[in-house]
């Protein structure tokens, strides 16, 4: 039961994100990155991680998407407006995304043991109390670290806006 | 066992589906009806014993009315928006604590459709895709007004779900649950979180009006401004589905205002009935009750609706951002000294 919902969730999250890439209108690739989002928290709830799944949701579909579609909608983005990019910027691409795909996959397989020990511990590693405990012992440098990192983001995206008014 | 837990589910899920159609379908009738006595008029009383018919003529008109499709390339998406409002409208529900459990022969029956850790979460999703209905319809319909109207919409929604979360993280605290039926469970009697968080309660009311696109904030649908908003081109039943899901979300959030602010299911004397009743009998009590909860905040909304006037866009803005998120933020710290106090 739980192999026929994977593979159903697997088709149709290449399926749209297929469809996101070769759609030429951008607001249909904006959809269909949504669906493609909405299979990937589909998966985590597999994995039995509601609460990954649940703010994956309020986080991608939610909040950058919506702000995804805004810019969008608001700047009426044609085909004929579409550049179309130099051979050098594609191959550039195309490279990165490889070595973003290797960091992902050491990554998992760094990650494999570690997993392995929490479901030893006997533990329900899925709760939210749980999840919070671990963040804010064992991985709490990391943590506050990103924190910082999305303050910078905010203070750094507030300052561009006053800036652009001030000229104006 | 297993069928029994899917049929007993399926039968809940389907009472639950009917309660909601039927408090958004008398939700309509009971508007005009307010908004006539608060007018000093008589309201619709044509349609059976003083109108009580009005809302089946309605539905019944719009099913029979000419679907009017506008000249748009994205029919699709143009049929899409209003079914995306609805079902997100209705899938809320899930995770409501209709009631304490009831005993039906030998079984405990949870009056829930599922209790899920993460149920504040799973509300705040379908809340944060719930924006996608008004956008999709209002930008398919290839119409200034609509887009417009579209993209207050969201602006709108996304600033209010901020407070909105940060003002429930206080009770969350308190309850140190995210489980509805926790938060519900630890109301007990008259510990209702009203009195404990007053100012949560006030955040998360206004932010409701501002989520459900009431008046005072309903300035998707600002008539002098963007004609009729993002329904502008809809006709027939696909407009009767965009008005009908803003009563179903309506009716979804008076239900959460009630579970997480006004004690759920429980009222003074709970226990004492239920030790001289049985629990049975006090646990149906508390449906009752919940539902009379309900029906205040569904009055409270139809109430400042012809109270209350339109606010200006800015204004909305400037009250979301700069008054409701610092008090909501204020709000935690003060929780959380108190509850570190206590400990």
């Amino acid at each position: 039961m739980i192999e026929i919902l994977f593979y159903l969730l697997s088709a149709i999250t290449l399926g749209s994100a297929f469809i996101t890439i070769l759609s030429k209108n951008p607001i249909h690739s904006a959809i269909w990155l949504v669906v493609c989002f909405f299979s990937i928290a589909g998966h985590y709830a597999l994995l039995n991680s509601q609460f990954l799944a649940m703010v994956h949701i309020i986080v991608y579909s939610g909040a950058i998407m919506i702000l995804m579609l805004f810019t969008i909608m608001l700047m009426n983005l044609n085909i004929s407006n579409e550049i179309s990019k130099p051979l050098v910027t594609k191959i550039v691409a195309t490279i990165a995304f490889c070595l973003v795909g290797l960091v992902l996959v050491s990554a998992l397989t760094q990650t494999a043991p570690a997993f392995d020990a929490y479901v030893n511990s006997g533990q329900d590693y899925q709760s939210i109390q749980v999840l919070g405990k671990v963040l804010m012992n064992e991985f709490v440098v990391p943590f506050e670290m990103t924190a910082v990192l999305l303050l910078m983001a905010m203070i750094g995206a507030v300052l561009i806006s006053k800036k652009d008014k001030k000229i104006a | 066992m297993e069928e029994a837990i899917i049929i007993e589910k399926g039968v809940i899920i389907l009472i639950v589906f009917a309660i909601t159609m039927l408090f958004a379908m008398y939700c309509t009738l009971a508007e005009r009806k307010i908004a006539a006595w608060i007018q000093d008029r008589r309201g619709p009383n044509r349609a059976g014993p003083g109108g009580i018919f009005q809302p089946l003529a309605d539905g019944l008109k719009l099913f029979s009315k000419e679907e009017f499709m506008p000249n748009t390339p994205n029919t699709f998406l143009f049929v899409l928006g209003p079914t995306i409002s609805m079902t997100m409208a209705l899938m809320t529900s899930a995770v409501i604590p209709w009631g304490d459990s009831l005993e039906i022969g030998g079984r405990t029956v949870l009056l829930q459709a599922t209790d899920i850790n993460v149920a504040m979460l799973y509300v705040f999703a379908v809340l944060s895709v719930s924006v996608y209905g008004i956008m999709i319809g209002g930008w398919a319909s290839n119409n200034k007004y609509s887009l417009m109207s579209a993209m207050r919409v969201a602006s709108q929604m996304i600033s209010y779900e901020i407070a909105m979360g940060l003002s429930i993280i206080a009770v969350i605290m308190m309850s140190s649950s995210m489980s509805l039926r926790d938060i519900a469970a630890s109301q007990h009697e008259m510990h209702w979180n009203i009195f404990y968080q007053p100012l949560a309660f006030f955040i998360f009311l206004v932010c409701s009006f501002a989520e459900t696109n009431r008046t005072p904030f309903d300035l998707a649908e600002c008539e002098q401004e963007l004609i009729g908003g993002y329904h502008t081109e809809y006709s027939s039943m696909r407009m009767g589905f965009f008005l009908f899901a803003e009563y179903a979300a309506m009716f979804i959030s008076s239900t959460l205002l009630a579970v997480l602010f006004l004690g759920a299911y429980n009222y003074p004397g709970m226990t004492w009935a239920a030790e001289n009743w049985g629990t049975n009998v006090a646990n149906g009590i508390g449906i009752g009750v919940l539902f009379i909860k309900i029906c205040f905040f569904l009055f409270l909304y139809m109430w400042v609706r012809w109270t209350i006037p339109r606010f200006r866009y800015d204004q909305l803005m400037n009250l979301g951002w700069k008054t409701l998120i610092p008090l909501a933020i204020i709000n935690i710290i003060i929780t959380a000294v108190v509850i570190l106090l206590n400990q």
